[in-house]
Parts: structure tokens; sequence; C-alpha cells
């Protein structure tokens, strides 16, 4: 009872939140990403669930979990563009469109599984890689700057999404025509290539949350994110569009999580209270919903498809 | 206002055409996403033809079939029925899956407890638990977006999330049948529900119960709710446009609230009828919410389009979107195919009915706006009839 308060076990525990927390973060780092531009896209959970199966599979098949990545990567890419024409150019009903995605995807993934794998066998994962003296500072280190690389480059995401929307002519581009997409335009930008693009990026983003999901567990199965990718877009609002508060929602799950899972395994509250635990986050997430719709605005002219003249 | 002056017929000539288009999209829809099936089944081996008469067979071709195709197609027209209401007074539901396990839990919860309650009254007062859970599930975002401003998208899919986890709580620890527990195997599964509350089936010994009749009557009763009754009138007209429906007197936040109520009451009806109708008597977790409700709370949104937003025609769209589940199965046996292929191709035409939705929208206004220069232009003494009546030949 009293080692769940050692230092070792409070550190693990942490850590393996942090890893937890990451297929969020780049999930909904990307959403913000096309929610900036002004779409939204609710096909998340079906494009991580493809690029988790793509990234898998190739894992499984070159033991390179690096090579793995990079199809997640790719299979994002495609979704991504999908989405795009879908939403930006054919002008679809976004509340809808992305379940049409999400479906597919569900679908599409399980079924390569089934006639690909069949039976759920392991692959390899990403080695973990101490950052030398950072990882050997106390606690710190090892809570820090003793993960598996890709884990370093979601949280290094974070900083670089803030300069990219905040401070470059990109970022400025993709809030402009979220906000006001006729001034925009009036202005000589692009809104149809801007949102490709923050689509696309979301896309990548998903695909990526979605490889790094299943060669850090080493498996696939149906279903694997089990609606992660649409928390992922409850997220974004919860952060407020900003990556760094989707960083810190994507955090506050990623730390329930294992503190959850702790509490199941060492079997220290009832398995009925853990799984009532677990019921947490997504509790105040609907409850952030209502904190953030009073006091933050949602990129104006998000969900509303763009027409020249219209 | 217009210079020139189409005859009458050539207007009901271009309405007709618009009509025939309309109707059409969801058709091209479901055709592009077969053309898509056949390239995959060909690509996993399987000749297409044979792979599709396989499901048609298995999906219609027997009275064992039909009724498999029944049984699947209940929870779709449900869900479907609930998703129209909401999208008639524009609002978006996703939260189909959450307000099924709501509804189911309420059910179950209920029908635990009616073990001295008289078979006449235990049955409605199970189907009617479900109906007032996912009533509740779907009020919440309701009551969220009206007078919080929260958006309904995110709130439903969030409550999705919630769902699942308190189902599996509850019948992890709660509601768990206390055999499991004896016995350590612990299965998150209730007990046998009282059989006062089994759903009664036609044949004795077969499989089909009354759930796709209380469906069907369900559709029934939503089309006069929308079309025959002031609340429905409402309800439609805050969808077509909230600022004329406040103008007009309405609260425009009622009707969101009532919108989303009835629809995730359909959808808590489709959960209690899953699990009354269950072959087991008992509510089943498997940690996921697709364990639960195979994805109908979803998949209620292809019945739905397909059916062009219509309560009635939702009623053969979710037979042929239930044939496509039960299909998929005997496609597995004769070419192993994954039933999975279906979830897919439900995707596809989810995409290519929204895809094409500008189009049809476009001629319908173009046609629209045709009819009411010639309506200005034939009847300029005449009183102009514009007043919303009886037809439901609108789909958008």
């Amino acid at each position: 009872m009293a080692d769940i308060f050692s230092a070792t076990v409070i550190v693990a525990t942490l850590s393996s939140g942090i890893r937890l927390a990451v297929p969020l973060l780049l999930a909904s780092l990307g959403e913000a990403f096309g929610q900036r531009s002004g779409v939204l896209n609710l096909g998340v959970d079906g494009i991580m669930l493809l690029g988790a199966f793509g990234g898998y599979f190739t894992t499984l098949k070159t033991q390179s979990p690096w090579l793995g990545l990079a199809v997640g990567l790719g299979i994002g890419l495609v979704l991504g563009l999908l989405s795009s024409v879908i939403s930006v150019s054919l002008l679809a009903e976004q509340g809808i469109s992305g379940i049409g995605v999400y479906l597919f995807g569900l679908g599409m993934s399980d079924l390569l599984f089934q006639k690909l794998v069949g039976t759920p066998l392991p692959a390899a994962s990403f080695q973990k890689a101490p950052i030398p003296l950072l990882s050997e500072i106390p606690v710190v280190g090892d809570l820090f700057f003793n993960h598996s690389i890709p884990i370093y480059l979601a949280f290094l995401a974070i900083p670089v999404s803030t300069v990219i929307i905040n401070r470059t002519r990109f970022g400025m581009n993709i809030r402009a025509v979220g906000e006001n997409p006729e001034a925009a335009d009036s202005q000589g930008i692009s809104v149809t290539r801007v949102r490709y693009a923050a689509v696309t990026i979301g896309g990548v983003l998903a695909g990526a949350a979605g490889a790094v999901l299943a060669i850090g567990l080493g498996i696939f199965q149906q279903n694997l994110t089990n609606a992660q990718g649409f928390i992922a877009i409850a997220l974004v609002y919860f952060g407020a569009w900003r990556p760094l508060g989707v960083m810190a929602g994507s955090l506050v799950y990623g730390m329930v999580s294992a503190v959850v899972l702790l509490l199941k395994t060492r079997g220290i509250i009832p398995l009925g209270a853990s799984d009532l635990a677990a019921m947490i986050p997504a509790v105040i997430t609907v409850l952030a919903l209502v904190v953030a719709a009073r006091r933050f605005r949602a990129p104006t002219a998000l969900t509303k498809p763009f027409i020249r003249g219209g | 206002m217009s210079s020139r002056e189409p005859s009458e017929a050539a207007v009901r000539r271009s309405r007709l055409g618009t009509n025939l288009l309309s109707y059409s999209v969801p058709v091209l829809a479901v055709l592009g996403a077969f053309a898509i099936g056949a390239i995959m089944l060909a690509a996993l081996g399987a000749n297409p033809f044979t792979g599709f008469w396989a499901m048609a067979k298995g999906a219609f071709g027997s009275s064992g079939a039909l009724v498999e195709t029944a049984l699947k197609s209940t929870p779709l027209l449900l869900v479907g029925v609930g998703i129209t209401i909401a999208f008639r007074a524009n609002v978006i539901n996703i939260g189909g899956e959450g307000q099924m396990v709501a509804g189911a839990l309420a059910s179950t919860i209920t029908a635990l407890g009616m073990t001295d309650v008289p078979a006449w009254a235990a049955l409605p007062l199970a189907l009617a638990a479900g109906v007032a859970g996912g009533a509740v599930w779907g009020a919440i975002p309701g009551a969220l977006k009206a007078y919080f401003g929260v958006n309904e998208i995110l709130s439903t899919i969030m409550l999705n999330v919630v769902a699942v986890q308190a189902m599996n709580w509850l019948l992890r620890d709660p509601l768990i049948d206390p055999m499991e527990i004896e016995r350590g195997t612990r299965i998150p599964q209730t007990a046998r529900l009282p059989e006062s509350t089994d759903l009664p089936l036609f044949v004795e010994g077969g499989r089909l119960h009354i759930g796709p009749v209380i469906a069907v009557a369900a559709a029934v009763l939503v089309y006069l709710l929308l079309w025959r009754t002031t609340s429905g009138y409402r309800l439609r007209a805050v969808g077509l446009s909230a600022d004329a429906a406040r103008y007009a007197g309405m609260s425009v936040e009622r009707n969101v609230v009532w919108a989303l109520t009835l629809s995730g009451a359909m959808s808590g009806l489709a959960g209690a009828i899953l699990v009354l109708g269950s072959e087991g008597h008992r509510m089943v977790t498997d940690g996921s919410t697709i364990g639960f409700t195979g994805s109908a709370g979803f998949n209620g949104i292809v019945t739905a389009l397909f059916g062009g937003l219509h309560p009635l025609w939702t009623i053969p769209s979710s037979f042929l979107f239930g044939g496509l589940l039960v299909g998929a199965i005997a496609l597995q046996r004769a070419a192993q195919v994954p039933t999975a292929l279906v979830l897919a191709l439900n995707g596809l035409v989810v995409l290519f009915v929204v895809s094409l939705d500008r189009y049809r929208r476009q001629l319908k206004e173009r046609e629209e706006q045709s009819v009411s220069s010639i309506a200005t232009a034939v009847s300029e003494g005449d009183e102009s009839d514009s007043s919303p009546s009886g037809e439901d030949d609108d789909h958008g």
C-alpha cells in the first residue's frame, strides 16, 4: 500500500502518463491547424486507425518502427488531402463528412488487419533514447528525458506550432482564412490553398498519432484508438485552439489514464472505482467545453465552407 | 421580376427533373460506394459479382435471412429517425452511440428491478426507461447548446465517451451478474433480465421479436409529429431558418433542446431493444461502445442520409443497410472477406452523399427561384399561397 507513494512508482506513473498523452497531443495539434483555418475535421479517429494499422503492419514486416512511422505519416497525408477535397473543394457539411472518414477508417483498418495479419502478433517498438546528461538528473531525468525519440519530437512540435501559427506568414494566413475568408480572399490569399495545407497537416499528424500509438503498444486490434481521435477534437476546444492548451488537455488525459492504470494493476482501489475514475477526464472535458464556450471564441468561419462571392 | 415567363408546364417539368436528380443523389452515392467495394473485393482476390450475389442472398434470400435483416435494421432505423429529427432542426447529433448506451443502461436497470412487476407492465416500463435514458443523454447536449453555446458536435462526441465509461463501470461493478463474481470469471455482464421484460417473439423458438414493429411504428409517429403537428412544424422551421423562426415568435432554444431530446429518445429506444431483444436477455460489454451497438449510432447517420432525412424513407433505407450488415456475414463465408468491408463502404456512402449534397441543394435553390419568380408573375393579383402545407416533398 505504502509503496505506491515511493518515488520510483510516482515517476514511472507520470512518465507513462506522458507517453499516453502523445497520440492525443499529435492528433489534437493537427486538428487545431485545421480548425484555425476554419475546417472541422471529424474524421481524425478514422485517419488515426488507418495510420495505426499502416504503422503497425510496416513495423511488423520490416522490423523498422521508423519506416512504420513514415508509412503512418504517408497515410495521414493521403487521407488529409482527401478530407480537404471533401470539405474545401466539394463544400461538404463538415459535421457529417468526417463521420464518413471515420467509418471508412474503422472498417478499412479492421479489414486489412484481418486479411493481412489475422492474429495479433507483437511488433517491434521504438527504443528508449535517454538524453545524455539530462537523463541522469534524479527524478526529472527519468520523467522527461528518458523516452523514445517520437515522444520528444511530439513535444517539440508544440512550440514549433505556436511559432508557425503566431509568427509566420503561413500561420497568419491560416488565422485569416479561419476568421474572415472573404477579407483574406480580397487580400489575395488563396483560401482554398491555405485550408488544404492546414487540413493536410492535420491529417499527417493524425496519421502519426495513430502510428505512434500502435508502434508504442507493439500491437494492432480492431478499433485500437477507442475514440481517441474524437477526444482529440474536443481537446482543441479544451485548449482554446492554442498548441499549449492542446498539450495541457492531452497531458490531463494521459496522466489520469496512467493513474487509473496504476490503481487497477496494483488493486489499490476496487476495480469498479477505477472504472469510475476513468470517467473523470471525459467529464472534465464536457465541463471545459462549457467554460470554453463562454471564455474563448472559436474561429469565426469554423465549419463554414468558403464560396467566392457566395 | 424575371424578363421572361416560363409556362407552368415548363415549371412542372423542371421541378420533376430536379426532384429526380435530388432523389438520385443517395442512389448514386450507394452505387459509387459499391463500385469501390467491387474494386476492393477484386483486390482481395474475390470475384465481385459472386461476392455481391452471396451478400444479397445472405441478406434477403430466405425467410431466415429476412428475419436477421429485420433485426439488424431495427437499431439503424431508430437511430436514423432520431438523426433525421435533429438534422431537420439543423442540429447535428453525433451522439447516437452514447444515447443508445444510455437508453440500454436505463432499460437494463429498470428491468433488473422488476422481478415482481406483472408482465403487462414490465416490458412497457423497461422500454420507456430506454426512451427516457436516451432522451436525457440527448437533452444534455441540447441544453448545453441552447443555453451555454456549446457546439453540439463536440458535446455529443464527449457524451459518447462518458456513456461507454459509465457502461463499463456499471457492468463491471454495481450491475455485474452475482454469478460472475461467485465463479470468479468476472465477465462484465448483468444477470439474465426478468422474463417479463423479454420482447415477445412472433414464433415460439424463433428469432423475430417485436422490435422491428416498434421501430417502424416509431418512424411513422415521428413522421406524423414532424409534418402533421405544430410542434414538428416549429422544429423544422427552426431548422430552415433560426432567425425567421425567432422573428415569428418561436423559441429557438427550446426547439433545439426538444430536437436533441427526441433524437436521443429514439436512439435510447434502439439501445433498449438491443438489450431486451438480445439472445442472452442481458447487457454485456467488451469495453467499447462498438461492442454493444455494432456502430449503429454512426451507421444510423448513413441510413438517415440515404433516406433523404425523411422518417418514412428511412424505413426501406435501414432495411437495405441492415441487409448489408447481414449479407456481409455470408460474404465472409463465401469469399473470406471480413465483414468490416461493409463498415468501410458505409463510410464511403456518407462521403459520397455529403459531397454530392451541395449540388443537390444548388439545383433545389435554382428550382425554387424559378418557381417563386413564376409564382409572383402568375398570381399577380391572387393572394400568394406559400404557407407550409403538409406536403413532404422537401428534402433539405
